[in-house]
């Protein structure tokens, strides 16, 4: 699905050759600060490389319109910004800015795989941040993307809710036949629900496992 | 009415100057250190308005389209100068070119329909009417687009993870944008809108109290009153919009990401 030529993005990351696989599920593993986030950010094209090429389905990111792209990976930060209003504003946000709609059972469900029992209708800034985040994950599940990019989308999380979540993005995402690519502290999870692990050092692909 | 003014003789206008006297003596008393400001600002505003007053007095026995087409677009320049002065830290040159040609595009057209169709002044150029109009029109585009400016450039400063998220949302820029260019337009009209408010019972416009005390009937004041106010209201509203319409496409490249 994406491939990395001799990727360079300032001094944060240099990745010579990396693939990621479609319809499967890749960890990206290492220490922080290790360039993961960069890394997702120039598979998303909200960052671009300095030096090198990114290849989505073997077409390279600069011939490819960004909005379009963004729609089609979208990415979930690893602080994302919740919008002032309701639980309900904040899951049509990215639907509206894409011309699309979901009916509210649509958004219940998508609240319920997240763990979230709140009304559509609460105030989105009154939840916890882990709520925050958890309604955030839900928030990009619903636009029903290709691909998704999570950048560890359970950190603000205990460990019990942590798994269920991820448990229930993986079965979603193998279900739906979507292609997950996440970083993630945890190297429990990577080596549960990775069909693929990468581990991202320095900036530097240290390698790759495949389960 | 015109034969009851009362012409100002110049010791009449210097015994005037008793109030920056007073405004001295507090000043002193008080030791509050301002007097270098005042004096300097009392003999500018003097010296300034003799000159223009002697320039005004020849340019209109003489009119000419050019001159006032001249004076028209050196006043144009001169808004956009002193907004680009007063931004020069934080705006960048993208957005300064863009605040030079919205005040063109925004107050020029408004400025013709006046004159042509709103006044209906033969000849157009007929510089009695077309130079304090555009300095009105003119004056209030410029605190409008500065207002917009301001607000553009503190949101955008302030607000990166917000339109950083829209954007990974699926966003484009203008939609991403969305609420800080309603926000910079609404900040933008505001003043307009309030001294629309307050018009005629919290305070007496400048230029309907100086058509009365030079003789004119109120009736006609007011006439005049009300449409500049509309024109403003249009400059105003035109050359705002025409900034934030290609304002906000200064923060982003072509890639759709937003500049650092």
């Amino acid at each position: 699905m994406f491939r990395l030529e001799n990727v360079k993005y300032k001094d944060v990351l240099h990745i010579e050759t990396l693939a990621f696989p479609a319809h499967k599920i890749t960890c990206l593993v290492g220490p922080s600060g290790g360039g993961k986030t960069t890394l997702l950010k120039l598979l998303n094209k909200i960052l671009t490389p300095d030096e090198g090429a990114v290849f989505y389905k073997e077409n390279n990111l600069e011939t490819i319109d960004s909005v379009m792209h963004r729609r089609d990976v979208v990415l979930l930060s690893q602080t994302p910004f919740i919008f002032p209003g309701t639980i309900r504003d904040n899951l049509l946000k990215g639907l509206r800015y894409q011309g699309k709609h979901r009916e509210d059972a649509t958004l219940l469900e998508a609240l319920k795989r997240v763990a979230l029992t709140q009304s559509l209708d609460d105030d989105a800034d009154t939840l916890s941040g882990g709520e925050k985040q958890r309604l955030a994950l839900a928030r990009i599940m619903v636009l029903d993307a290709q691909c998704i990019l999570l950048d560890e989308p359970s950190s603000a999380l205990d460990d019990e809710t942590e798994m269920r979540i991820v448990d229930d993005v993986v079965a979603y995402v193998r279900a739906h036949k979507k292609t997950l690519i996440m970083v993630t502290h945890a190297k429990s999870i990577a080596k549960k629900v990775g069909a693929h692990t990468c581990t991202i050092e320095a900036g530097r692909l240290k390698g790759c496992e495949t389960a | 009415m015109n034969d009851d003014i009362v012409i100002l003789a110049p010791w009449q206008v210097g015994v005037a100057y008793i109030f920056v006297i007073i405004v001295l003596t507090i000043l002193k008393h008080r030791g509050i250190k301002r007097e270098k400001v005042l004096l300097y600002g009392t003999l500018r505003m003097s010296v300034q308005l003799i000159l223009v007053g002697f320039i005004l007095t020849w340019i209109i026995e003489n009119p000419h389209p050019l001159i006032t087409v001249f004076i028209v677009l050196v006043m144009v320049s001169f808004a956009a100068l002193t907004v680009m002065r007063k931004f020069k830290e934080t705006m960048s040159k993208p957005l300064a070119r863009v605040v030079t040609l919205s005040l063109f595009v925004g107050t020029l057209p408004v400025l013709l329909f006046f004159f042509a169709v709103v006044i209906g002044i033969r000849p157009i150029y007929d510089p009695q009417y077309v130079i304090p109009i555009t300095g009105m029109i003119v004056g209030n585009s410029m605190t409008g687009i500065s207002l917009g400016v301001h607000t553009l450039l503190t949101r955008f400063t302030k607000g990166k993870a917000e339109i950083e998220e829209a954007l990974i949302l699926g966003a484009t820029p203008k939609d991403a944008s969305k609420p800080i260019v309603d926000d910079a337009f609404d900040a933008a009209i505001m003043p307009t809108l309030n001294s629309m408010l307050g018009m005629g019972i919290i305070f007496l416009p400048g230029m309907m109290t100086g058509q009365i005390l030079s003789g004119v009937d109120p009736s006609l004041a007011i006439s005049y009153q009300i449409a500049i106010m509309l024109g403003i209201l249009g400059g105003v509203s035109l050359t705002t919009y025409a900034f934030l319409q290609w304002g906000y496409k200064t923060f982003f490249n072509r890639e759709a990401q937003l500049i650092a």
